[in-house]
Order: C-alpha cells, then structure tokens, then sequence
C-alpha cells in the first residue's frame, strides 16, 4: 500500500480507497478515478509537480497534495 | 411553427462546439483543450424544412454539481425544457462519457447519443458495438466525425425522429432497494406538486441534499421546499447518510458494465505517440525553453510578417483621403478637417498598424490552440501559481489574454475555486492584449533594436517581446501571491487538469476563420472608437482658450505628475483617452504632438522615432512607456466583462485600481533610480 503520489514514473498501480474529503473525491470520480481502476504514472511538471496519469485512456495532471489523498497498491 | 429546441451536452473537449458549427454554420470558437467554450450559445439549424434552435452549452463531466459550469448544464436540462438532447461522447473514452450520459438518461429520455471523435477511435484500433450500445441504452447512437462532417446528417435524422415523436422507455439506472423505496416515497408527494420535472431524479437529488439545485428550484419554479411541511417531514426520515456515494458508484458501475459489453480495446499502447511528444515537451530539461520558444517564433513571424502589408494598407487607405476630403466639401472647413483629419486619419492609422499583426498572430495562436498545446503550459507553469496559492489553469486564461482580456477573464471559469478565479480576473490584464502588441513592439524596435530592418534586428524584437511577456507573467505571479496573502487569502486548492491528445489542427479552417472573424471585429472596434476619438483630439486640440488649445491645457495640466513617472502629459492623456480601447494610445499621442493636432501618415517606424524622439522621448520614457502599456488599468470592455462575471462593484473597482497602483509604482521606481544614478 502506499499513495498515489509515491508511484515511480512509468509504474501502474491499483486504487484501493480515496480519503475522504468529498470535494476532491468527487472530482477524482468524475474523471474515472475510482476505487479498482488501473493508473499509471506517466511524466511530472518540468518543476516536478503536477504529474500526468494515465486514467482509462486519458491523460490527467494531478498535484502531488491530492494525489496524496488516494491509497494505492502497485501492481 | 415554433422552433424545436435541440441542446447539445458532453463532457468537455469532445467537440460539441465542432458539431455545433456544422449544425449551424456558425463559427463558435473550438479548441483542443478543457473549457474551451464556457457560455451558452444558441444558433439555428434547418433541416427537411424544420426549423431546431441548437444550444452549445460548455462541457461537463457530471451532474453532480460543484462548479459554475455544470450547474449552468444542469439547470439547462432541468428548466430550459428542449425537445431533443443530443449528448456528445469521445468515442476514445467511451467509459468516462456514460458516465454523464446514465446522469442524463436520469432527466430527460430525449436523447441521442453521438460518438464523436469516431476516427480517432478506428485509428486506435477500438472497437465500438454501436448496435448493442444502442440497444442497452434504449436510445440512438451515431458515429460522428465532426471536423470532417462525417456523420452530421444521419445525426439530424435521429434527432428529427426523436423531435416527432418522444422516447418514454430509455435506460435508467436501479439502485439499491431502500434507495428505491425512499424514491418511491418522495415521487409520490411530488408527483401531486405537478413539477415539470422528472420526480425520480429530482427524489434522488432532494434526498442527497443538494443545495445548489434546492435553490434553482426556488428561483426558476418558485417552489421552495422548506415551505412544503409534508416534504421536509418525509425527508427527515428517508434522507441517509451515505446515498449520494452509492448514486455516484452505482451510476459508474453502470457505465463500466456497459462499456465492457460494448467495446473492445485491440491496442493497449495506443498513445504512444502522444507520450513520446509529451516527454520532450513537457520533460524537465526541454520543456521551458521549448515554451519560450514556441512563443519568440510566433512572435517572430508575427513582426516580421507584418511590416509590409502594414505600409501597403497605409498606403492605400491615406490615399483615399483627398477623395473623401473633396467629396465633403459641401461641409463647412471646420467640421470637414474635423471629420478627414481627425475621424478618418486615425481610423486609416489604427487599421493599418494593429491589423496586421493580428491577422497574422490570431491565426497562429489558433493552430497552436488546436494542436494541443495550451494545457501543457498550464502543465508546466502549475508549480508557480501553486506556490502563489494561484490555480495553474490561470496559464490559460492568461494565453487567452493575449487574444483580448475580456475573452481571457471569461475563461477564468474554468477555474472552480472562487478565490482563485478572482485572482485570474483580477490579474488577466497583466498580459498584453492584441490592441497593446503592436505599439509595445513598435517601442521596442525603435528604442532598443534599430531600424535596419533585417533578419537579426526582427528576430532581437522577438526576443525583447518574449523578456516584456515574461516580465507580464513575473507580476502577475507576484501579485497574485499578494492577493493571496491579503485580501484574497487562502491555501491552493485542488488542481486537476485533463492533458488531451495532440491533434493535427486544421489548418486552413483555422486561419481564413479567425482571419475573417478577428478582421471584422477588429474592423468594427476601429470604426466605433478610433473616429470619435480622433474627432475629440482634432477638436481638442484646435480649440483655444487664451494661447493655448484645451489639448495643452489637459496636458501641461498632467505634465508634473507624469514627470515622475518617466513619461509625459500627452502619454498619460493618450492613456486616458485610449480607456475604450489600447489601439488608439499611439496615435493620440502623435496627433498630441504634432502641433496642428494633425496625425502624419503612417509610413515607417522611422518618422514616428523622428517625432518622438523631437518630443523629448528617451530611453527612459520608452522603458516606462512599456511598462505602462502592459500594466495600467483595463479598457472599458474588460472591465465591463469583470463586472459581469463577479457581479461585484468591489471587484471591479479594485481590477481597476490594482494595475493603475502597480504599473505607477514601478513606473516611479524605475525613474527615480534611472535619475539616481544619472546624478551619481
Ligand atoms: N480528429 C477529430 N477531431 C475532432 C473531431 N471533432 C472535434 N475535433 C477536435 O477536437 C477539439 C475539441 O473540439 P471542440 O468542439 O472545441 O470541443 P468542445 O466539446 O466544444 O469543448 P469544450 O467547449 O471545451 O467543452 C478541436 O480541436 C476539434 O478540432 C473529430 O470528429 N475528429
Ligand atoms: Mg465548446
């Protein structure tokens, strides 16, 4: 287990859970980003942050603080 | 016969204005990024002798509301009852899209479904059963390619049978049977209100709570539930704790079982390329000065490619002049040289110097736009605003800023956090607008780089204009940290960016459209403020009082002040004036200048330096001179598009005084310490 935010470039990894702050949650489903879906780090910001996820076959930029409110388990 | 209303859903970028435009003929801007459109737009279509009204709404990722725009979406279905829903998917992406189409489907059965962006889901080898998708959801789905009209008629086919005769059974989601029950409960009571609106759905929002729309139902229906005892006892009891999470996950459990029986993905690597592009352009090495790059090659071809179809308008409309001076001569003398040197003079002055430039940056920046690329600035900018407690999609508004500001502080609500949208709003008129371009480069090439107009002198414009650009963006993101830390304080929110695929732009599409569109309205903007305002500097400056004309007075009357600013009454003046729009600051000043208030022809940028540097400019007045240029106050149109969108007279007022306040202060600064050291 461990957060989203700590997956290495290029690893894919399996959602277990979303904290709970519903604002963010909320946004994370909208965009396919749900519990047992497939992620996969991609690339970071040339300032190293935000980074880009592949999410069912999008691509979106996440900061590191919210990334870091998802709990993952690297498959 | 009344027009059919049609109102075209989606989530964002799927390319609903696209199809718009093909419906209608109408030229909605599209673009390849997140927010693009984000105000409703009606246009008219025909079809077999019907008349439909097809609403553009700006995309939405769901339902659920908890932004401006999906609240502008939602209520648009639930209270602008149109006949028919056209909802458009990303055929690439058809898992997220259900998504809101399963929300939909929950408030109107009217729909049809349409699979846009279909050629790039054959490219990438996926496989859609239209049929089995049709047959589950209970409604029709067509294959579209909207850019290239593929599609667009059989899509009016399906909406013209659905406009004659209504769904009633399409596909609707079950949920768990207590949630059921309290459905069915509150369905009941609210059947008797004879609502206009679907009770399931409105049930299901009323029992999770959702405020935003127990207020639209007070202000469009004026049925305000908390004036309904029975209904607030009934949900009292039936409301849980944890029902809008089970919606949520039902719906997309939904949509993921659907897509599983619908599609097939044959290739998994399909973007490859588009991740291989990604890593140079956004890789920790490259990335910034590609930017950087980008930007000094646009602005290059820009200064370059201007400069002769620039002397050739000159020419052409200064020679109309003695025709259209004779044709008056029925005028008395006055009004006639108020009219043709005044009016027309700096009409013909406008137009042949700013358009130009933007008939060749519009286009440019377009293609740039539809390529792909914008988000990826956001991308690689975010850490900066981040660290200014800012939204990194400000880089977008700010892009847009480039274009016109009030275009730019519009798109600020892509932004969802009201905080940090009021920042973007209060600091998009930090960058450079169309109508402040040309005279921040005409500065630059006569003050700093020559007027050998050769290869290198227009490529070090280029690049003087790229350090003005990013001075811009250095104070806004200094006084968007100020903001934060005062009288707009508060932690960065959330940042979530979709980065879409790169997509070859369609080239010529995008240059004779924004070509025509930004012609005529740079053409109409010109006619409306330069000849007025030409004719009040004529008069201005040949009507005496005592010696001197109400012009010298002004500014003899300005001279001290603007003196410690590094500038001089006429520039302040000309600032003044230009308040309805930046294009006519120049030409103010000129006519300023010259003694009889009249403007010279435009010939090259060698005469203006001559008068200019005749009226005591220096390298200090032209450093000052950009400075003000890029950070005074917003013209009356932005402003007016601030007040519209905070609804605030507060806000306006401070958009208004925050650059006026920062742009003399550093004016101020930058000449006290020129003239220290020039004492030293
Ligand atoms: N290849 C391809 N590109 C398309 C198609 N339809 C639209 N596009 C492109 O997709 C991009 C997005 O199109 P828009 O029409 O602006 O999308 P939108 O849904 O209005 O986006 P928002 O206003 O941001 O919600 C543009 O760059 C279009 O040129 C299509 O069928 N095929
Ligand atoms: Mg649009």
């Amino acid at each position: 287990m461990c957060k989203l935010n700590e997956v290495p470039l290029g690893a894919t990894c399996l959602i277990k859970s979303i904290n709970n702050d519903i604002g963010i949650k909320r946004r994370f489903y909208d965009l396919g980003l749900i519990p047992k879906v497939e992620v996969t780090s991609l690339f970071k910001s040339p300032l190293g942050d935000p980074t880009a996820y592949l999410i069912k076959g999008s691509i979106i930029a996440i900061r590191r603080e919210d990334a870091k409110k998802v709990e993952v388990e690297l498959i | 016969m009344e027009n059919i209303k049609i109102t075209l859903m989606g989530n964002p970028n799927v390319g609903k204005s696209t199809i718009f435009n093909a419906l209608t003929g109408l030229k909605q801007h599209t673009g390849n990024w997140t927010g693009k459109t984000v105000d409703t737009a009606m246009g008219i279509c025909k079809y077999n002798n019907k008349v439909y009204e097809i609403y553009d709404l700006p995309g939405t990722y769901s339902l659920f509301v908890h932004s401006e725009e999906e609240r502008v979406a939602r209520d648009f279905l639930c209270f602008n009852k149109s006949k028919v829903t056209i909802m458009v998917c990303d055929s690439t992406l058809i898992e997220r899209n259900l998504n809101l189409v399963l929300q939909t489907l929950e408030i109107t059965k009217n729909v049809v479904v349409c699979l846009n962006l279909y050629d790039e889901a054959l490219k990438n080898d996926i496989n859609i059963d239209v049929e089995r998708l049709s047959n589950i959801l209970k409604v029709p789905v067509v294959v579209t390619n909207a850019s290239k009209g593929v599609g667009i008629n059989k899509l009016m086919e399906e909406v013209e049978k659905l406009a004659v005769k209504s769904i009633n059974e399409s596909f609707i989601t079950t949920y768990d049977k207590d949630i059921e029950l309290s459905i069915e409960k509150l369905s009941k009571h609210l059947e008797n209100k004879k609502i206009n609106i679907n009770t399931r759905w409105l049930s299901l929002r009323l029992l999770e709570d959702d405020k935003t729309l127990i207020k639209s139902l007070n202000q469009e229906l004026n049925y305000d539930i908390y004036e309904d005892d029975e209904l607030i006892r009934l949900l009292d009891k039936e409301r849980k704790e944890d029902i809008n999470e089970k919606v949520v996950s039902q719906i997309l459990l939904n949509a993921k079982n659907i897509t599983e029986a619908c599609v097939s993905y044959n290739n998994k690597n399909y973007q490859e390329r588009n991740r291989k592009i990604d890593k140079i352009l956004t890789s920790k090495i490259t990335g910034i000065p590609i930017m950087l790059i980008l930007f000094l090659f646009v602005f290059w071809i820009t200064i370059t490619g201007a400069n002769y179809p620039s002397e050739l308008l000159s020419n052409f409309l200064f020679s109309l002049e003695e025709p259209l001076y004779n044709l008056l001569s029925f005028l008395p003398d006055f009004i006639r040289n108020t009219i043709v040197y005044g009016g027309y003079r700096v009409l013909a002055w406008v137009v042949s110097v700013m358009l130009p430039p933007m008939a060749i940056f519009f286009p440019l920046f377009t293609i740039l736009e539809d390529s792909g690329y914008l988000p990826r600035i956001a991308f690689n900018l975010d850490r900066f605003f981040k660290k200014c407690s800012a939204c990194g999609k400000q880089a977008l508004t700010m892009c847009m800023g480039f274009g016109c500001n009030a275009v730019g502080v519009t798109g600020c609500r892509i932004i969802d956090s009201k905080r940090e949208r009021l920042i973007a709003i209060l600091t998009n008129s930090f960058v450079p607008c169309n109508g402040r371009f040309p005279m921040i480069i005409a500065i630059i090439t006569i003050f700093f780089v020559g007027l050998n107009n050769t290869f290198t002198s227009s490529l070090l414009s280029a690049l003087l204009l790229v350090l003005v650009i990013c001075f811009s963006v250095f104070i806004t993101l200094i006084i968007s940290k100020i903001l934060s830390k005062t009288i707009l304080k508060g932690m960065p929110s959330s940042f979530i960016l979709e980065l879409p695929p790169y997509r070859k732009p369609q080239y010529l599409k995008v240059i004779v459209r924004s070509i025509i569109d930004r012609t005529l309205y740079v053409l109409g903007r010109a006619v409306v403020v330069a000849i007025p305002a030409g004719i009040i500097i004529y008069i201005l400056s040949n009507v005496y009082i005592g010696s001197l004309s109400i012009l010298t007075i002004c500014t003899n009357f300005l001279d001290p002040f603007a003196d410690l600013l590094g500038l001089d009454g006429v520039i302040l003046f000309a600032f003044i004036l230009g308040f309805p729009a930046n294009e006519i600051v120049v030409p103010i000043i000129i006519m300023a200048y010259m003694k009889s208030g009249v403007l010279i022809e435009y010939e090259s940028l060698a005469s203006l330096k001559e008068i200019l540097v005749n009226n005591g400019w220096t390298i200090l007045t032209a450093i000052n001179f950009i400075i003000f240029a890029l950070i005074h106050f917003p013209c009356s149109t932005t402003l007016l598009t601030i007040k519209k969108e905070t609804k605030s007279i507060k806000w306006t007022i401070l958009s208004f005084v925050i650059p006026l306040f920062v742009g003399i202060s550093l004016c101020f600064i930058v000449t006290s310490v020129y003239r220290l050291i020039l004492l030293i």
